[in-house]
């Protein structure tokens, strides 16, 4: 199993029977393939719809009807279709349960950044800076380290996408939870071991005393 | 027999409408229910100093991203840019201002700008660089940031089925900002796939009114 996917499948895990979720661009997307069968979870695309299916197969894509990052998508039975502003007022509403996107930096007060490197690229928040205000509970899927370098730092250095939002940040080595004492190691990745989360966070790392390992079984 | 203005005009005389130094406003995103042939026939036109108004700058050969190429902005208001290189290129070099905003947020701007509204309290962007410059206020314990309306010269829409009178359905996806955008300008055009009479669309299935629209285009899908 490669990082990614353990991210993905541990993310899947956080999600509660009758949520309301939106999933972001990359990695985040992979974890609508692990929802357990017995939960029913709604996913709702920023550009306008609730009850995003799985991609369309070849041949029978739709290009009025995509997802967010603008490929072929499906809806489901139940779902709707609805404008921008409908869109983000569900979403700042407190409508949207949980978010899930990725991350450039996370530090232990909950902040995020990642739509801006000053100087190198300036892509935009697209819809990044409502999701993670609105949604009730902000979860960061991401791997641990950028090049070796930690992305789960003491204090941002980018410019934010928003300030002490984050509740959860799953990486292939950790579940950490954010709490207002700092960042609680609740769980470890498969490979992991506690002194090697804490060697690649730069952020503080609080070690629950009962730590579990992921469990897929 | 109703009276009916007729509101359908050629492409050409459409694209017409759109003159140096305007704002305007254009559905879609990611060009994903953008009006491809009205940004066509306004690239051939080639009018420059342009304010646009978009989700975002779509890509260097769809949706707005033709004008981008084409370097008829002066300055971008929209939420992401990251998909059209040349956005980043014009706006390193200064030729263009890009003005990023949260997309909830540009949304909301659009729909009070053709609402009647003064503007509107978010929580979006408290403590980013969005609330850099702006009034802020606590309500019940919660920091907002005061936001203030848009408003264009033109919209460009693009909707599936439009009846004579302008009114319009959208096709999934492709609504998106179009209904927002058709409050909010002073002359609206709106691209067809096609062109029905008006009672041939259920009352109930209209999606935005005609009354905002001034001029169709299209309807040969």
């Amino acid at each position: 199993m490669d990082a990614k996917e353990i991210i993905a499948r541990r993310v899947a895990q956080l999600l509660k029977d009758g949520d309301v979720v939106n999933l972001g661009i990359g990695l985040p997307t992979m974890v609508a393939n692990y929802i357990p069968e017995d939960i029913d979870i709604t996913f709702q695309s920023e550009n306008g719809f609730l009850g995003l299916g799985p991609a369309p197969q070849k041949g029978e894509e739709d290009w009025e009807l995509v997802n967010a990052g603008g490929m072929p998508s499906t809806i489901l039975p139940g779902g709707m279709f609805f404008d921008s502003a409908t869109s983000f007022g569900i979403i700042r509403g407190g409508h949207v349960d949980a978010t899930v996107l990725g991350a450039m930096e996370v530090d232990e007060k909950g902040s995020l950044a990642n739509w801006k490197i000053p100087g190198k690229m300036v892509p935009g928040m697209g819809g990044a800076m409502d999701l993670v205000v609105g949604a009730n509970t902000v979860i960061i899927a991401m791997v641990h380290t950028q090049k070796g370098q930690p992305k789960i730092l003491k204090q941002c250095t980018l410019p934010l996408t928003a300030k002490e939002q984050v509740n959860y940040i799953v990486t292939e080595m950790a579940l950490l939870k954010v709490t207002k004492d700092g960042l609680l190691l609740e769980e470890l990745g498969p490979d992991a071991t506690v002194e090697d989360v804490i060697a690649a966070t730069e952020a503080k790392v609080i070690v629950s005393p009962d730590v579990k390992r992921y469990n897929f079984a | 027999m109703i009276f009916l203005i007729n509101k359908i005009i050629s492409v050409k005389e459409a694209a017409e409408k759109v003159q140096d130094g305007m704002t305007i406003m254009v559905g879609g995103f990611l060009a994903n229910g953008t009006p491809e042939n009205l940004i066509d026939a306004i690239v051939k036109n080639n009018v420059k100093n342009l304010t646009l108004i978009c989700n975002d700058t779509g890509f260097p050969d769809k949706g707005v991203g033709k004008m981008v190429v084409n370097k008829q902005f002066k300055k971008i208001i929209a939420s992401h840019v990251g998909t059209n290189p040349e956005t980043a290129n014009q706006m390193n070099s200064g030729e263009t201002e890009v003005v990023l905003t949260p997309q909830g947020t540009l949304a909301e701007k659009v729909r009070c700008g053709g609402n009647g509204l003064g503007g509107f309290y978010t929580p979006t962007g408290i403590g980013t660089e969005a609330e850099i410059g702006k009034e802020k206020k606590v309500i019940d314990g919660q920091e907002y940031i005061f936001e203030l309306p848009l408003k264009a010269d033109v919209a460009l829409l693009k909707a599936s089925v439009v009846d004579k009178k302008g009114n319009m359905v959208f096709a999934k996806t492709t609504k998106n900002f179009n209904p927002l955008m058709a409050t909010a300008a002073k002359v609206v055009i709106v691209e067809a796939d096609k062109i029905v009479e008006v009672g041939e669309i259920d009352q109930d299935r209209v999606m935005c009114s005609g009354i905002f629209v001034d001029y169709i285009v299209g309807g040969d899908k």
